[in-house]
């Protein structure tokens, strides 16, 4: 992110009581970064997708204010209200939303007619090619898998050529073989496109495959925000205490072995080997590494069959208040966090403290991109 | 059984008022239906109350009061009498307004249902990609509610041309002006012409089936396409 787009973020300043449970209301004040994918996550209730809909212009509540780049859709104090179809984003709904009258293509052709054309940011083929829906065009959405009704959907949200892409849990109302199917497809979306993209989603895996950066909201309220990366490294957050609690580093590729088959990034004077894929020397990875499979060690054990051993400083301890013979250690590998779970015996026998040196052993990475 | 020219003169103005009728009361239902189908008024009750009416009242009640309303000491037709517009009762203009009364909600029902089905969600997803409230009604919303228009003429029309009662009160018995095939038939009847109230009687109950057959068997389809509403 250039210090440019830091300057001119998406603000955010939502107050929102609904109108008939008044037991649920929404009080945020973010400040979103303007480019790469931002994620909203938080539990179902949260208040994530109706954060959306008020970003969106969905949902009344005109005392809020939303201003992308300096341009004002709606503001509580200066009696400003853009309705939605004068915002300039583009919105893929849980469940696609097709209009089911026509098919895939003339979806597509009724926001091709109706873009912002003034601006276009992305072209008509490049859309085609990145969803992969040349041959389903002729299709009606009644005709379509759930899977690619989803992708005609973010190709139809592309092709209105928006300024700030909105997607609420796109993959939620897909079974985990569908999921899996859209995953790459979405993974290049977020990665190719210059737009801006909010992101809701109650699942972790999928914000760390996604996101660079995200808003914890809990209640109606953000708990958390900031980079994925260093968010997820936090002692004492919410998702730290999740099962799957775990980081992401990323790097470029420095080594590869096509004897072994494996490749190496580095970062902060560290190296993580991993099984090599298509990737080239050069290229940016992100890995993700889980606390479950990094274990402590006091010295460097030579005849260990584990490869990836990071010399690290012990940054923080916690234990988990919901399983006490679990600890949550955070480690730091020059700036990059890592964490492990270990027994709370472990950190006992091992006297492990802060600001000590010490081995961490790391058992498996995944290769996110 | 043959028909009479009398009865082919009777069958083309039947025709001519249905096929007036139901295209005027798709225009006037359609604002009348988005408005009944979204607003959260509490004037929706007794609108929805008085669209309905027709449906429970007899229409001897209707007839007698739109021939007073309507009539020459009648505030419309007093009113329409300044104007220079010739009394409406006993005459076909008359008629089409008598039964754009008696046959609307057989039209608004249909339409209004659709509206309903449809949700919030196609409109929704049209608004996120740049249409204008008008935009979205005319290229979402009245596209989607295709079947409930479908049933709504289709039922507005079958309704008008069995009218009687109505008839009867405000257009009386005039040749080539306001004597309907429902009248025809009663006319053969009380003259004891029992075989031409066979011909027409058979036409009408033919004319029927057919109709609602239709009715019924596209409804199946479109409800598989994921368009909304219809007759039940």
């Amino acid at each position: 992110m250039s210090s440019k787009q830091d300057h001119n973020p998406l603000c955010v300043q939502v107050t929102y009581q609904h109108l008939k449970t008044s037991t649920f209301s929404l009080d945020v004040d973010l400040k979103l970064p303007n480019s790469g994918v931002s994620a909203l996550f938080g539990p179902s209730g949260s208040g994530k997708t109706t954060l959306l809909r008020c970003i969106a212009g969905l949902e009344p509540n005109k005392q809020s204010s939303i201003t992308l780049n300096g341009e004002i859709w709606q503001s509580g104090t200066k009696s400003i209200y853009s309705p939605a179809h004068k915002r300039p984003i583009g919105y893929v709904f849980q469940d696609a939303n097709l209009f089911p009258h026509l098919s895939a293509k003339e979806n597509l052709q009724f926001a091709i007619k109706r873009a912002n054309s003034a601006q276009p940011i992305i072209s008509y083929k490049d859309v085609i090619r990145l969803m992969n829906i040349e041959a389903i065009l002729s299709q009606y959405p009644a005709q379509l898998s759930g899977g690619e009704r989803q992708r005609v959907a973010m190709a139809r949200a592309l092709l209105i050529q928006p300024k700030l892409l909105l997607m609420d849990e796109p993959l939620s109302a897909l079974d985990d073989a569908l999921k899996q199917e859209i995953l790459p497809y979405l993974e290049q979306l977020c990665r190719r496109t210059s737009i801006p993209i909010i992101y809701v989603s109650h699942s972790l895996d999928e914000v760390i495959r996604l996101a660079d950066y995200m808003v914890v909201l809990d209640k109606g309220r953000a708990i958390e925000e900031g980079k994925t990366q260093s968010l997820l490294g936090k002692l004492g957050t919410s998702f730290s205490r999740y099962q799957d609690a775990s980081v992401v580093v990323s790097g470029a590729v420095t080594r590869q072995e096509p004897k072994w088959g494996l490749s190496w990034i580095s970062f902060d004077n560290q190296t993580i080997a991993f099984k090599q894929g298509d990737e080239k020397l050069g290229d940016l990875i992100r890995l993700r590494i889980q606390s479950k499979d990094v274990s402590l060690a006091l010295s460097k054990q030579d005849n260990s069959s584990i490869l990836n051993r990071l010399s690290v400083l012990i940054d923080d301890l916690e234990r988990d208040p919901k399983d006490p013979s679990m600890i949550m250690v955070r480690l730091l590998a020059g700036t990059t966090t890592i964490l492990a779970k270990i027994t709370t015996l472990s950190a006992h026998n091992l006297r492990l403290e802060k600001g000590q040196t010490i081995i961490a052993q790391i058992k498996s990475v995944a290769v996110l991109s | 059984m043959t028909l009479s020219p009398d009865d082919i003169a009777a069958i083309w103005l039947t025709l001519k008022l249905a096929s007036i009728v139901t295209v005027l009361l798709i225009l006037i239902s359609t604002p009348i239906a988005w408005w009944l189908a979204r607003t959260q008024s509490w004037l929706k009750g007794p609108i929805n109350a008085i669209v309905a009416m027709p449906l429970v009242l007899p229409p001897t009640v209707l007839g007698f009061y739109l021939l007073l309303f309507l009539g020459p000491q009648g505030a419309m037709g007093q009113l329409l009498a300044k104007i220079g517009v010739s009394p409406l009762p006993f005459s076909f203009s008359g008629l089409v307004v008598a039964s754009m009364l008696y046959s609307l909600p057989f039209v608004v029902q249909p339409i209004q249902n659709a509206f309903i089905a449809m949700g919030d969600r196609p409109l929704e997803a049209a608004s996120t990609l740049r249409a204008s409230p008008w935009d979205s009604f005319i290229h979402v919303a009245v596209p989607l509610a295709k079947p409930g228009y479908i049933s709504a003429a289709v039922l507005g029309f079958a309704h008008t041309i069995g009218e009687f009662g109505v008839v009867l009160m405000i257009g009386g018995n005039i040749s080539n002006e306001t004597r309907v095939i429902s009248i025809q038939i009663y006319d053969h009847v009380e003259a004891l012409e029992y075989g031409q109230a066979h011909t027409l009687s058979l036409l009408m109950i033919v004319f029927a089936f057919v109709v609602l057959a239709f009715l019924y068997s596209t409804q199946k389809r479109q409800k598989s396409k994921g368009l909304t509403g219809g007759l039940l």
